[in-house]
């Protein structure tokens, strides 16, 4: 697919095979990472997202296959690759000495002079909002701060590419909620190259440009965010990603709480306090989508209706999965019962619709997914 | 009572008159002791860390060895240095036998395995990933053994403590070895044998308060920089 001269491929895994007492537990034929972009790895514990973030650090030796940076097959035991890299897990791992000693560690262990040292460090401190933390004890730290000293630590060397082992999952939510924007705006900032693992859906949204789907050891799906949420490829993937429609798209106006958010093919209203010209991904949730063969009766409370064609009815367990093309693809779960009486089948035009408040919105910086 | 309060009072006027032979005696002790702790730390630190950090089989077999080793008996120590070191025997031409270096020799191999077993326990308790994640700082294999160590400084400290205290007190293999001559290899605890053997008591409880002294004064040095590290 990409050639090992394409300049947009950072990283590319070729048939990763790692055996763990005799059980293979990570088998990846083919893996791009690709240049300034952040690919989240997403699925269950134990699906082997760690093993493959640190067999793309280097740090584990698989079986078999090989990594190629830049084109080139790493070798000497990872060591000139180490250095381009940097990793952050889910324990912050910080040595026993202040923040600031932590922070320059990567740049000690790289032999940068003392004034080179003082010189950056408090930069970092600044951009992870630890800067009064300076001389405090890493002993002394909360979660949320020893988890930022460990970011900044990791992106003081300038890494090429940057490896996050469920960083934040440790975390308690409003901590979480914090740095995973403080991340985003530094990932985006920075152009760093990322791949960065979590079980939680939001966050891979939140961060990634694309999204890999792992289960047993292999990805399972890959791709732009959008179309691995909204094009789960098989039950596992659907079931896990929660089947919501994403829709990128970019907020047009807003007044009391309420917002015009421009998407491809349409106009959805949702609910939040956003500027105008601010990128956002609006998720919907089968369940919350209505479908109906008539204009929605004066007086509903759905602000969201569109008009469109069914595009695929499929069974799933003890209702119907019925994708709806109203410019963007709204997917919706409609009852046995429903699909009978209403008739509804595929080419039928129908209307769809659903509450601004059924609007799950991620606010993304900088350029949109994909 | 009587005989406790005078060896007390004779004790207390031996240290601070600075008596020669209770000085050369105290210093010899620290020296030798000192000495032995140091090849120890040396040796054990660096075999505990890289017990530690290997995968190999028989390891646990090793790991055995070393616990094992840390409550090796000083007598049996001392029987195979004075076989080893006797005139006919396989280090016998070193003519060391019955002088201040075959005491360090024999202390020595009693610290050593208490340093590597401290040494091998507080390196596996750091957290697993630690050395993944200083590899990933860009660490050379030689920079990661030496940050890890370094993150292991509290719990080696008492390694040091562990070590010296055990062969400053340490009687047998010094007496063996080490012969118990008069200003050249009598160390405390030997002359405090001896004396007490003689029937003085004066001179052995000035000793043994010396001895504890000594022990109590290194430990509290230890001890605060242990804990000053320590804020919580």
């Amino acid at each position: 697919m990409n050639p090992a001269g394409d300049p947009n491929v950072l990283l590319q895994a070729e048939d990763l095979l790692v055996r763990r007492g005799g059980v293979t537990v990570l088998d990846i034929p083919t893996l791009d990472v690709f240049s300034g972009q952040v690919l989240a790895l997403i699925g269950p514990n134990g699906a082997g997202k760690s093993t493959l973030l640190l067999t793309l650090a280097g740090l584990l030796k698989p079986a078999r296959g090989s990594l190629l940076f830049r084109g080139e097959r790493i070798g000497n035991g990872g060591f000139d690759y180490r250095r381009h890299i940097a990793m952050v897990f889910q324990e912050p791992l910080l040595f026993d000495a202040t923040v600031f000693e932590n922070v320059a560690a990567g740049l000690r262990i790289r032999g940068v002079g003392r004034a080179e040292i003082v010189r950056t460090v408090p930069e970092y401190l600044e951009r992870f909002g630890i800067a009064h933390l300076v001389k405090r004890s890493a002993r002394k730290l909360s979660g949320g701060e020893a988890q930022r000293t460990s970011l900044a630590r990791a992106f003081v060397t300038k890494p090429e590419i940057v490896f996050l082992d469920e960083p934040f999952s440790s975390l308690d939510p409003p901590t979480r909620d914090a740095l995973t924007g403080d991340l985003e705006r530094i990932l985006r900032e920075t152009h760093t190259t990322a791949v960065a693992s979590t079980h939680d859906q939001t966050e891979a949204l939140r961060l990634g440009d694309r999204l890999a789907v792992v289960n047993g050891g292999r990805i399972v799906q890959i791709g732009p965010a959008a179309e691995v949420m909204n094009r789960p490829i098989d039950e596992f993937v659907a079931s896990f990603v929660g089947v919501e429609t994403v829709l990128p798209g970019c907020v047009l106006r807003s007044s009391d709480g309420v917002f015009t958010a421009a998407v491809e093919g349409g106009e959805i209203q949702a609910v939040g306090h956003l500027r105008p010209g601010e990128r956002v991904l609006c998720c919907i949730r089968p369940e919350h989508v209505t479908i109906s063969t008539n204009t929605p009766p004066p007086g509903t409370s759905a602000r969201n209706a569109f008009p469109g064609t069914i595009r695929k009815v499929a069974p799933l367990g003890l209702f119907h999965r019925v994708r709806v093309d109203c410019g963007f693809d709204l997917v919706a779960y409609v009852t046995r019962q429903s699909i009978e009486e209403l008739s509804l089948e595929e080419g039928k035009t129908v209307m769809a619709s659903f509450k601004a408040t059924a609007v799950h919105v991620i606010p993304r910086s900088g350029a949109g997914p994909g | 009572m009587d005989l406790i309060l005078e060896g007390i009072q004779k004790a207390f006027y031996l240290i601070f008159t600075l008596d020669a032979e209770v000085l050369g005696i105290t210093l010899l002790s620290l020296q030798v002791s000192g000495t032995a702790t140091l090849i120890s730390l040396f040796i054990g630190i660096s075999v505990g860390t890289a017990v530690a950090l290997s995968r190999f089989p028989g390891r646990q077999l090793v790991v055995s060895l070393i616990n094992t080793g840390m409550g090796l008996p000083p007598v049996v120590v001392g029987l195979f240095v004075t076989i080893f070191l006797w005139r006919n025997g396989p280090l016998g031409f070193l003519e060391i036998l019955y002088t201040p270096t075959a005491i360090i020799l024999a202390q020595a191999i009693i610290a050593t395995p208490i340093v590597t077993g401290i040494t091998l326990a507080s390196i596996q308790h750091l957290p697993a990933n630690l050395r993944l994640q200083i590899l990933a700082l860009g660490a050379t294999r030689v920079q990661m053994v030496w940050l890890l160590v370094k993150e292991a400084r509290l719990p080696l400290l008492a390694a040091v403590m562990a070590g010296f205290g055990g062969i400053i007190s340490e009687v047998g293999a010094s007496i063996m070895v080490g012969g118990n001559i008069k200003g050249y290899s009598r160390v405390l605890t030997t002359a405090t044998v001896m004396e007490t053997g003689r029937g003085n008591f004066d001179i052995a409880i000035a000793l043994s308060v010396i001895l504890m002294l000594l022990a109590f004064f290194v430990n509290a040095i230890l001890t605060q920089i242990q804990q000053r590290e320590r804020p919580r």
